[in-house]
């Protein structure tokens, strides 16, 4: 028994202590480095964020030199998919054409309106866009979020809203001198305040770690009021967290008895080039 | 003269292939996410740390793999140094292993990786809830672990390829 204690002792000593097979470091030395550089990366002092800014450039271009050939491949897959099914994608697209023609006629008369109505109470929305790349697209189980090739130098904050065409699609959380990390709206630590439309509900539409979102924090009867209606969801703008009505996604209103999904409008597998937002909300009252 | 100087040069390739390996994952995480397989993933970096630090730990450091873990932290977005800790954490299982081990066999290797990954995902599932506040998605950490169990066999089926390859072309 005590022969046998000594043994897993002297295993256990010889794992942790023992510098062989050419090991410059004994394996406790690493692990109280890494407890070390964990504990020190929670302190937010200047010298610290600094090293960590630094390294975050160099990993960041490093990363996307080393995932080209991957992203290659995953283009040349995105092409095969679209050459296949290309006359199916016009025909569709040629339906949805007509009924947007139609649509454009009735918006384009909405948006006069509604710019009419906004001087009317002196409320104006101005917006600086910035035009950035997608240098890391990683779909980790950690972490739903994208590194951007735009940082504080081009005045990048946090905060910032990440749109991809008019679809809205995350907000900046790291800000590094030349790049930044956005995080998606699919991550589960995301959260933001919307509205869902055409019933007027407002809600908190959070990420699920898939690739769709989940609407909490409602009224229990919004969903006697769906009623199998196309429900699309906005950003409601509370919080002034991003401006309103920023479309995100549609809900899926034929399993709503079962879950709250909503389909995001932008397939956050696929950005390449996405807009930074800066909205800033005045009103004359 | 030059025969000898693309031995060496090929040498000293093979020698680094496994630590090549190592950092073109950490920086690339190979995810196979534009396939559109809804929860596919594995962690090919505890396979390859598992595998290299347990059959032939000369070819993969400690200190490379620490380094590592710091790039894959800043990739993923987790903590710095978490994933460091984690990789050490497999690693000392394996030196463990190796100095408990007479005849190394496949099953007994493949029930040290699921026992490893399970306490590895295990405590990253705990500090990062509790101590990181970040949420966490528990039924695809249960299926990253779960593919990374089932696919060890195939990766060390080619590692085991692979060493072999080293080993006669530095002993050459």
């Amino acid at each position: 028994m005590a022969s046998s204690r000594d043994d897993f002792v002297i295993a256990i000593r010889s794992a942790f202590l023992k510098k062989s097979y050419q090991q410059k470091f004994s394996l406790l030395t690493l692990i109280f480095s890494s407890l070390i550089v964990i504990i020190l990366g929670n302190f937010n002092f200047k010298a610290i964020q600094y090293v960590k800014i630094g390294i975050n450039e160099v990993i960041y271009r490093s990363s996307h030199i080393a995932s080209l050939p991957e992203n290659y491949f995953k283009n040349l897959n995105i092409k095969i998919d679209e050459h296949l099914s290309l006359y199916d994608q016009y025909k569709k697209n040629e339906i949805e054409l007509n009924k947007l023609k139609e649509k454009k006629l009735s918006n384009d008369f909405l948006i006069l309106e509604n710019k009419k109505l906004r001087e009317l109470i002196n409320e104006t929305i101005q917006s600086e866009d910035v035009y950035a790349k997608v240098l890391v697209d990683k779909d980790s189980p950690y972490l739903k979020s994208i590194v951007l090739n735009k940082g504080s130098k081009d005045n990048v904050k946090i905060g910032m809203a990440i749109v991809d065409k008019s679809y809205l699609v995350g907000k900046i959380i790291e800000v590094n001198y030349s790049n930044s990390r956005a995080l998606l709206l699919s991550d589960l630590n995301s959260k933001i305040p919307v509205l869902i439309e055409p019933i007027d509900i407002h809600a908190v539409l959070s990420g699920s770690g898939k690739n769709h979102g989940v609407i909490e924090y409602t009224k229990d009867e919004y969903k006697q009021k769906i009623n199998g209606n196309k429900m699309i969801v906005y950003t409601s703008g509370y919080g002034d967290l991003f401006k309103p009505g920023l479309p995100v996604g549609k809900m899926n209103t034929n399993n709503i008895n079962k879950d709250n999904k909503v389909i995001f409008f932008s397939d956050f597998r696929q950005l390449d080039y996405v807009k930074i937002v800066d909205y800033e909300i005045g009103s004359g009252n | 003269m030059s025969s000898l100087n693309k031995n060496t040069l090929i040498n000293s390739l093979l020698f680094y292939l496994p630590l090549f390996l190592l950092f073109l994952s950490v920086l690339n995480e190979i995810d196979f996410n534009y396939l559109k397989i809804e929860y596919f993933s594995f962690n090919f970096v505890y396979i390859l740390i598992f595998y290299w630090t347990l059959k032939s730990p000369r070819y993969l450091n400690y200190g490379s793999i620490f380094l590592a873990g710091i790039v894959n932290d800043v990739v993923v977005g987790t903590p710095m140094g978490f994933s460091s800790f984690c990789y050490l954490l497999i690693c000392a299982v394996t030196a463990y292993l190796r100095n408990i081990t007479i005849t190394p066999n496949l099953i007994n290797d493949w029930i040290s990786f699921l026992f490893t990954i399970l306490l590895v995902n295990s405590i990253q599932v705990i500090s990062l809830e509790i101590i990181f506040s970040i949420e966490i998605n528990y039924i695809r950490y249960l299926i990253n672990s779960g593919f990374t169990f089932i696919l060890y066999p195939v990766f060390l089926f080619l590692f085991n390829i692979l060493e072999k390859k080293i080993a006669i072309q530095i002993n050459d």
